[in-house]
């Protein structure tokens, strides 16, 4: 049993409370020690991509306990990419955090932080549909405090609505593995998958209730239209570090979709056949419409970047919502570019924020640094708005290419370009008043709000150099996601490394 | 008995959703406390409604109930316990900056800076 496949949850857990406990005096211990864990993380998810790469999927029973009756980690190639995608992404938050400061203007960030690395990194590996229930707690816990992390009554209220919004979400998603276990007497993701493709007819319509009842849970988590509402106010008035990492939390929404409804309820099981495609394709549709329309007519940065999120979930759900594994590579492409360029997105707004003293679209004294986080600014909004020559307009280029061959073709392509397009005026607009909008406004020629300092702009830069890199490497990665999605589709694999040959 | 559980996790689950969707933090608490009671019965009924049946191995007995839903529904309290005192920490923060508890962040308050 290769034991690295437990590192990822066991050592931000160790790390997290040792944090809270030993170092909550001492700034300089704590990020020394946060930094640490995170780096350690980073070359862990290393070594398991190139574990996972080999095409194995490999398990890890806790407890010894064999599959379906204990807990099952499962290491296949979707999962470990998340938490490469994960880990780096927190390495870079956390350098941003740790540079500019944030992490001063509260308490306890570096232990929520490691928290919420924890709960993430389990729902990525856990094979257990209860377990997952628990890791959505651990990493919703943690985020409600990052959430709320810095105080301020605006944010405390935004807070408040995401905790209810998430709890109502959680109730939901125990209803669902209730009836799940209901059904089939069972929780483990591969035996629920065998027992799920055995079922006699007359007990498909609580199954289909299940199924309809996760898709809803998890579609909260990705913010889906309806249930999209809660994102832009959220993201809107958490900490910018915070926002960034968010850019996780709704992949992994994303994720346990991808997860659920190919292996579980893939398009080969009778009892639910193409019920999630049918629901999800336009939902994901209405809300790539939503996230576009929201970047368009947004007032102020920080809210643009979040809608710029919605946006982009939309359009990875597009791609999950095909169910064939040309699209599914396209989603897994956009999952990876999307998830940097929005943490990129709200990192710029923060730099803005602090050099210009607010983030309101409308004409201001130029800033400190002005042309340097202009450049940022528009490199980082081709690529959330997926313009060449960055990995965006290529994901792009792969939804469009996979939804050819569906019927659906004319719709889709004709929301993604609409949508594009308003990106595109959306964010030019909002450059321009930021940064070129300057000298309209009387008095001091150079605004005295504040100078980020060089090291967090540098921390920004990173980032950015990780999507250029992700443009550069674009052949090799896409290979690799071609590999996950054939792996996907294909249960039985998944099945017999979890349950063993049949 | 099916009945009076069915029944009892159905008022709950009404009572939960009408409490949350109020416009003030207290009730929407109280609301997401129903939930959970409601979600912690019905997680229970899941493993069948068995009276006096052991859910341990026994010698001699053939009648036994589902265990695995009781462990599921003893993590669900714990979880919902200790969600219920974050959720209440956040509102009394939040009635304690801005003033009054009501839930909804209005168009005025995200305009000012």
């Amino acid at each position: 049993m290769n034991h690295w496949i437990i590192a990822p949850v066991l050592l931000p857990a160790v790390l997290a409370p040792l944090i809270a406990a030993a170092m909550r005096h001492d700034v300089t211990l704590a990020r020394v020690f946060s930094m640490a864990g995170t780096v350690a993380l980073v070359a862990i998810s290393l070594g398991l991509v190139g574990v996972a790469s080999s095409g194995e999927i490999t398990i890890y029973e806790l407890g010894n306990w064999s599959s379906p009756f204990g807990i099952v980690l499962v290491l296949d190639r979707l999962s470990a990419m998340m938490l490469l995608i994960t880990s780096s992404l927190a390495l870079m938050v956390l350098f941003y955090t740790i540079t500019s400061g944030w992490d001063k203007r509260g308490r306890h960030f570096h232990a929520l932080f490691q928290f919420q690395l924890m709960g993430i990194s389990g729902a990525f590996l856990t094979g257990d549909a209860f377990n997952l229930f628990v890791f959505f707690e651990v990493l919703l816990i943690a985020s409600y405090g990052l959430m709320i992390f810095g105080g301020g009554g605006m944010r405390l209220r935004a807070g408040l609505q995401y905790v209810v919004m998430n709890l109502a979400g959680s109730t939901l998603f125990l209803i669902a593995l209730g009836t799940l276990y209901a059904v089939t007497g069972t929780l483990n993701i591969a035996d629920l998958a065998v027992k799920v493709r055995e079922l006699p007819m007359e007990d498909v319509a609580l199954l289909r209730v299940a199924a309809m009842l996760l898709m809803i849970v998890f579609a909260v988590k990705a913010a889906l239209f309806p249930v999209q509402f809660w994102l832009p106010g959220t993201y809107a008035n958490a900490p910018a570090p915070v926002a960034a990492m968010f850019s996780i939390m709704t992949k992994v929404g994303a994720y346990a979709i991808l997860r659920f409804f190919t292996i579980l309820f893939g398009p080969d099981v009778a009892a639910t056949n193409s019920m999630a495609a049918d629901w999800l394709l336009p939902a994901a549709l209405i809300t790539l419409a939503i996230g576009a329309i929201g970047v368009f007519g947004a007032k102020r940065l920080f809210p643009m970047a979040a809608f710029a999120v919605l946006a982009s979930m939309g359009m990875v759900m597009v791609a999950i919502a095909l169910f064939t594994p040309e699209a599914t590579t396209a989603a897994l492409f956009y999952i990876v570019h999307s998830t940097f360029a929005a943490a990129a997105l709200f990192l710029i707004a923060d730099l803005v924020l602090t050099n210009r003293g607010h983030d309101h679209l409308k004409p201001a004294p130029m800033m400190m640094q002005h042309g340097l986080l202009a450049a940022m600014f528009f490199t980082i909004a081709i690529a959330i708005a997926g313009m060449p020559p960055l990995a965006g307009f290529l994901g792009k280029l792969l939804v469009l290419n996979a939804a050819q061959s569906t019927p659906y073709m004319a719709v889709i392509w004709t929301v993604v370009l609409v949508a594009s397009l308003l990106m595109v005026v959306g964010f030019a607009r909002a450059g321009s008043m930021i940064f070129w909008k300057t000298k309209t406004v009387e008095g001091d020629d150079i605004s005295t709000a504040g100078t980020a300092s060089i090291m967090s702009i540098g921390a920004v830069m990173v980032p950015i150099a990780g999507l250029v890199l992700l443009s550069v490497f674009a052949g090799p990665l896409s290979e690799y996601m071609q590999a996950t999605a054939a792996q996907l589709f294909d249960p039985d694999g998944y099945i017999n490394a979890v349950l063993g040959p049949k | 008995m099916e009945f009076l559980v069915a029944s009892a996790i159905g008022v709950l689950t009404t009572a939960g959703v009408y409490l949350i969707l109020r416009l003030r933090a207290f009730p929407v608490i109280l609301g997401t406390a129903m939930l959970s009671y409601a979600v912690n019965v019905f997680l229970f009924s899941t493993g069948r409604l068995a009276v006096n049946a052991p859910p341990i191995l026994e010698h001699g007995v053939n009648n036994y109930t589902d265990p695995l839903p009781q462990a599921l529904v003893l993590t669900a309290i714990v979880i919902s316990f200790a969600m219920t005192a974050v959720v209440v920490m956040i509102a009394l923060g939040a009635f304690l900056e801005t003033g009054d508890d009501k839930i909804d962040i209005s168009d005025d308050s995200e305009d000012d800076t």
